[in-house]
């Protein structure tokens, strides 16, 4: 079974996110940049379709180098193979024109299922591994904490949590799914497997070497223009309960919360 | 030329969703700056009868597409049916609701239509004609104002409990047509095949009015009854900190965060939450916050309208008791 998993980075959980003095963009020194965790998610299951049929798991990611550290971490996991789309006309693509870099990048490729995370955590669209899906003429299935291929290898069945309920949904493959917190616990890269994955090929593929026109993309070619970034508005620190008991506190909290913010 | 706003509506088991009627309102005030139309989309399976309900919060025109193959969502067979409207449609502005379905609907819905989307919005304005759109990134550590190209319709889709709900006009009804779709059914890679119902009746975290929370302070799973009760006394759904989510107290559809579900509840309450960053970051578009934490130097406090400094284990138990003593 050939296997995709797409891949970017994005700043840490646990970064605070500074607004770039020209509005355009985030401050980008001293961040700290990982595999955006629902990438993770792909890339385990890709390994695990891998255990269990065969093949082998290719790593995409699109990026600047730094992006290369990434790809070798999926490497270290046990991804066989990677490919980092890399091109300064990138810079500043919006979803949908970097959803076209990696189809132009995956079509040359032999693949049964693609994996991208649900939504990458820094820009929060959702839109990449949909976009990918339409590009490639595939279906896709969103948003998936189960993920059943076939014993023939020809259909999966996914599980996607809606509100209130989980949907199972068939489809045929290829197919492009995309990975939600549950589907599974990430490896952790062993010592052996990160040696092993300074080996392994990784290429390096600009938007000319994929046969792309570099003016269909960056900040100039998007459809979704960004007028301006803020700071998310202030919230000051409120009021602190009275009461000299616990049960006074709650006593007070519950006519705040019904006398003057009127929510109960 | 491509003008009017059309909303697209979400229905499941034949009942139309409330953030349907939330984008249908904000589409209405958009269009009201423009002299526009506005036209709403419904799709389903014997949906008809619920069309000008959506006429009462401001659709002036419905179009119903009714077929079996719209009975159950699929990307596939919804795509196909709203890009044919869409194209004959030709609204300037498209805007869908940011529930499951919606931000899939959109996503894939932009790449075949070719046009810039702006998902999960908090905020919509027309300037000069145009859609511009506000949405939070990065989980809501920054917050990002958008506009389009030239090429239409804009299109975006706003946070559930954000856009503020029309009073229904009962006596407005709306001009009811029916789409003539040709759905291929060769063409359908796709299909629903079981749905697992939650029997709880749980209302989801980013749709739910009130939530109660509970993270590290909460020391195990077994203890999570006393937030139950207390989201049971004021209709709350519990939903859960990262770490009490990674120690396996509680369920991944729980957790609120940057890697778990972003939530703008009108009431949030914080148990023995310190503030992760990643978690403020989830909640922060919550019109009141609550922080019960011991710790007075936890972050939350930072965020929170009200804050109260004690044991969770005393103070949530008798909060319950005071709100059951304000219900009645």
């Amino acid at each position: 079974m050939n296997i995709i998993v797409c891949l970017k980075q994005v700043p840490d959980t646990e970064s605070q996110i500074k607004v770039a003095p020209d509005a355009k963009g985030i401050v980008k020194d001293d961040l700290k940049w990982v595999m955006n965790p629902y990438d993770e998610f792909g890339v385990e299951e890709g390994l695990r379709l891998k255990e269990k049929f065969g093949g082998d798991v290719t790593v995409v990611g699109l990026g600047p180098k730094r992006v290369t550290e990434s790809i070798r971490t999926a490497l270290a996991m046990g991804a066989d193979k990677g490919i980092l789309i890399s091109d300064p006309a990138l810079e500043g693509s919006d979803a949908l024109a970097t959803a076209k870099a990696i189809a132009a990048a995956v079509k040359s490729l032999p693949y049964d299922i693609i994996f991208t995370g649900q939504r990458g955590i820094d820009d929060d669209n959702g839109i990449v591994g949909a976009a990918l899906a339409e590009f490639l003429g595939i279906p896709h299935m969103a948003v998936i904490v189960k993920v059943e291929v076939s014993q023939d290898g020809k259909s999966v069945k996914c599980n996607r949590p809606v509100e209130g309920q989980t949907v199972v949904l068939e489809s045929s493959l290829p197919a492009v799914i995309t990975a939600q917190k549950g589907l599974n616990e990430p490896r952790y890269a062993s010592l052996p497997g990160i040696m092993k994955a300074k080996k392994k090929p990784l290429e390096e593929k600009t938007l000319a070497d994929l046969g792309l026109n570099p003016s269909e993309f960056g900040e100039g070619a998007r459809d979704l223009k960004i007028i301006e970034l803020m700071s998310p508005p202030a919230r000051k620190a409120g009021k602190i309960v009275s009461g000299d008991t616990p049960e006074n506190k709650a006593k007070e909290l519950a006519r705040l919360l019904h006398e003057e913010a009127k929510v109960i | 030329m491509a003008q009017g706003v059309m909303v697209i509506a979400e229905q499941r088991d034949g009942e139309i969703r409330k953030v349907s009627f939330e984008v249908t309102s904000e589409g209405k005030r958009l269009a009201d700056k423009m002299g526009w139309k506005v036209t709403a989309l419904l799709l389903g399976e014997n949906i008809k009868d619920k069309a000008s309900k959506l006429g009462h919060y401001g659709a002036d025109k419905v179009i119903v597409a009714d077929d079996p193959k719209l009975a159950a969502y699929t990307t596939d067979a919804y795509v196909a049916a709203v890009a044919d409207i869409v194209k004959t449609e030709d609204p300037a502005v498209l805007i869908l609701g940011a529930s499951v379905q919606g931000k899939d609907l959109s996503a894939r819905l932009s790449a075949r239509l070719g046009v810039g989307m702006a998902q999960d919005c908090t905020a919509l304005a027309i300037e000069d004609g145009n859609l511009t759109a506000t949405r939070p990134i990065y989980a809501g550590k920054a917050y990002a104002k958008v506009g389009f190209s030239d090429k239409r319709p804009h299109m975006a889709t706003t946070r559930p409990n954000v856009m503020t709900m029309n009073e229904p006009d009962t006596s407005k009804s709306p001009e009811i047509v029916e789409a003539s779709l040709s759905l291929d059914e060769g063409a359908l890679k796709t299909k629903v095949v079981e749905l697992l119902r939650d029997e709880s009746g749980k209302v989801d975290l980013t749709e739910a009015d009130k939530i109660v929370s509970g993270g590290r302070g909460m020391k195990g799973p077994e203890h999570y009854n006393i937030l139950e009760d207390l989201a049971a006394a004021i209709g709350a759904s519990v939903g859960a900190s990262r770490s009490a989510v990674d120690a396996g107290w509680r369920p991944h559809p729980d957790q609120v965060g940057q890697t778990g579900k972003v939530v703008s509840p009108n009431l949030y309450i914080a148990c023995g939450i310190s503030g992760a960053i990643q978690h403020l970051a989830g909640m922060s578009t919550s019109k009141v916050i609550v922080a019960i934490n011991k710790d007075p130097d936890a972050p939350i406090f930072q965020r929170a309208d009200y804050g109260v400094v004690d044991d969770l284990f005393k103070v949530v138990p008798a909060l319950t008791e005071e709100v059951k003593k304000i219900a009645q």
